[in-house]
């Protein structure tokens, strides 16, 4: 933003739903997709008498977050209960943590530069609420119909530093966390199913002043592309706002991906008296040395880690090395196709995986797990292109075919009679073959300045190609052609 | 909140109610006004007290980390909890409109 005088200072605040097996405080699934109002129970219901337990798995998983990102975990933490009205928590608040959360000052490096967190702390999903008549919109609505199965599903907040200063960087800092949360295995962080949602603080001031401008959270962004497109388009409409001598108003405002736009929300839905107080039914949490110990022990590589290796040891680019951690189940499957290699290089294996595969993923919504190539037929194709067998023009076909069907490269090869001919005997004779018959040509060859060489040349080894179908292994024709006409 | 002289006044009074959802009578607010003084008294004579190095108090029970695994148990039956509720639809608990139209 610095053409324009500006610079956005951008905070994000993350909910990531946690993959437990169990909601936040009671033992009813959490499980997407369910027939509504079939995970409840007096607990998430807020019956009387009824009483939350906190899940165990949750600590767990938050103190593993914390030993991935540096956080400082405090002896104790606290719940409270955030006290609102709507029906999408039956109880009319929410369990949360406010003033201590069970994590403080993390961060995570993005792209060379330390994102500070600020805190993460834990707290229930709310249920589902449906709009009916007046075509879905709350406003116009007659009514609305209500699902706990959501509400208590554990949510883990992950709140940054205001630290990020353009939109790209605050899409990396949201791939990077998600990648951290996902081999961490604490989250599936799929934005576009909901299990991970990103809210941005952003306010602009004019570069080189250290004083924050007024914020303005803006929700509702369900991808990284529309998190992206939200903060730019806000960052524009604050920078346009001030220099037309207008004031910039707190207050949150929805994004909408139809129209590409933020909207401001009616001011009087944002009035914020949570009254907060401490939750009268939990008891702290204060992690033993042993429960931070064994966190700190289930930590497996991380993405940053893992890209490292790859480069180092597969010699692929940083942005492959980032297709290959990125994707669901992509490296693993490269690694074990590596695993699997007995001719060519690992790098191949990363090339064919992060081009046709990915290609082929994209292109048909599949997960690599249920694709029909395993990842020794994968080695199985960089070996026979490596071995000489086929090209890799003829390589790319025998992957097709082994993506769309159960089959092995070898196989494929063998059916369709692709073989590459590079008997340097066999190729010799065919070449002498098509020398002789051409006699006209090889003598115009000889006589002909460079411009006819090259198309005489051109020339006599299309034919020698025709004579194999195809075939045969064109750097050894071309060293047998250049041999005979020397 | 609090000016010294008048420790809660009526508009605190109503504004906490509205943010309650109680629909109070000229006459309770003026009554809570007056015992909502009474308590915040007590707060301030405790607040009086000398409690450098007393640690905050988050919970009356000398208990931490009350845990439970992460087991899944049965949820209520449907039908039941919908029974319960003043109207239901299609499987959901339907409530009245949220925000006024205006």
């Amino acid at each position: 933003m610095t053409t324009s005088g500006y610079e956005a200072v951008i905070g994000l605040e993350a909910h990531v739903e946690l993959a437990t097996a169990t909601k936040l405080f009671c033992g009813c699934p959490n499980e997407f997709g369910a027939a509504p109002n079939t995970h409840v129970c007096p607990v998430c219901l807020g019956l009387p008498g009824s009483l939350p337990v906190l899940n165990r798995a949750v600590v767990e998983y938050a103190l593993r977050f914390a030993a991935a990102l540096g956080f400082r975990v405090p002896d104790e933490s606290i719940f409270a209960r955030k006290n609102y009205f709507y029906p999408d928590m039956p109880k009319d608040y929410q369990i949360s943590q406010y003033e201590e959360p069970i994590l403080v000052d993390g961060s995570i490096e993005v792209d060379g530069v330390h994102i500070g967190i600020e805190r993460a702390h834990l707290e229930e999903d709310t249920g589902k609420t449906t709009h009916m008549g007046g075509g879905g919109r709350i406003h116009e609505a007659d009514y609305s119909l209500v699902d706990y199965n959501r509400a208590g599903v554990p949510l883990m907040e992950i709140v940054s530093r205001p630290d990020i200063r353009t939109a790209e960087q605050a899409r990396a800092y949201v791939s990077e966390l998600r990648g951290v949360l996902k081999a961490l295995g604490v989250s599936d962080v799929k934005m576009e199913e909901g299990s991970m949602r990103v809210d941005a603080n952003v306010s602009v001031r004019p570069v080189g002043t250290e004083a924050f401008g007024t914020k303005v959270e803006i929700k509702n962004m369900n991808s990284l592309r529309s998190l992206g497109r939200a903060i730019d388009f806000e960052i524009e409409r604050q920078i346009a706002a001030l220099e037309a001598g207008e004031r910039i108003v707190q207050e949150t405002r929805h994004w909408d991906e139809a129209d590409g736009r933020t909207h401001g929300m009616r001011t009087k839905e944002g009035s914020s008296d949570y009254r907060y107080f401490p939750e009268p039914d939990l008891v702290p949490v204060a992690p033993s040395g042993e429960m931070r110990a064994a966190a700190a022990a289930a930590v497996p590589e991380l993405p940053a880690a893992r890209r490292a290796r790859l480069v180092a040891d597969w010699g692929v680019s940083e942005a492959d090395a980032r297709v290959l951690v990125d994707v669901d189940g992509l490296a693993d499957f490269a690694a074990a196709a590596v695993d699997a290699l007995r001719d060519g290089a690992a790098r191949d294996v990363a090339n064919w995986c992060t081009g046709d595969v990915m290609a082929h993923l994209n292109e048909t919504g599949l997960s690599i797990e249920v694709l029909p190539l395993a990842p020794d037929g994968l080695a199985e194709l960089v070996g026979l292109v490596a071995a000489g067998t086929i090209s890799r023009n003829q390589a790319k076909d025998v992957l097709a075919e082994c993506l769309r069907a159960p089959t092995r490269p070898a196989q494929v090869v063998a059916e369709r009679g692709l073989e590459q001919v590079s008997d340097t005997g066999a190729l010799a004779a065919v070449v002498d073959e098509v020398l002789a018959a051409n006699a006209d040509a090889v003598a115009e060859y000889r006589s002909g300045d460079d411009k006819a060489k090259k198309k005489k040349r051109g020339f006599l080894m299309g034919e020698c190609m025709k004579a194999l179908r195809g075939q045969g292994n064109p750097q050894l024709l071309n060293a047998l052609l250049d041999e005979r006409l020397a | 909140m609090t000016d010294g002289s008048a420790p809660i006044t009526r508009a605190d009074v109503e504004h906490v109610a509205r943010l309650a959802r109680l629909a109070l009578t000229d006459a309770e607010v003026e009554r809570l006004t007056a015992d909502l003084a009474a308590v915040l008294d007590h707060a301030a004579d405790v607040a009086a007290l000398d409690l450098d190095g007393v640690p905050p108090t988050a919970h009356p029970l000398p208990l931490r980390n009350v845990l439970r695994d992460d087991a899944v148990r049965p949820s209520l039956d449907r039908d039941e909890v919908l029974a319960a509720a003043p109207v239901a639809e299609d499987g959901r608990f339907r409530v009245p409109r949220i925000l006024d139209p205006s």
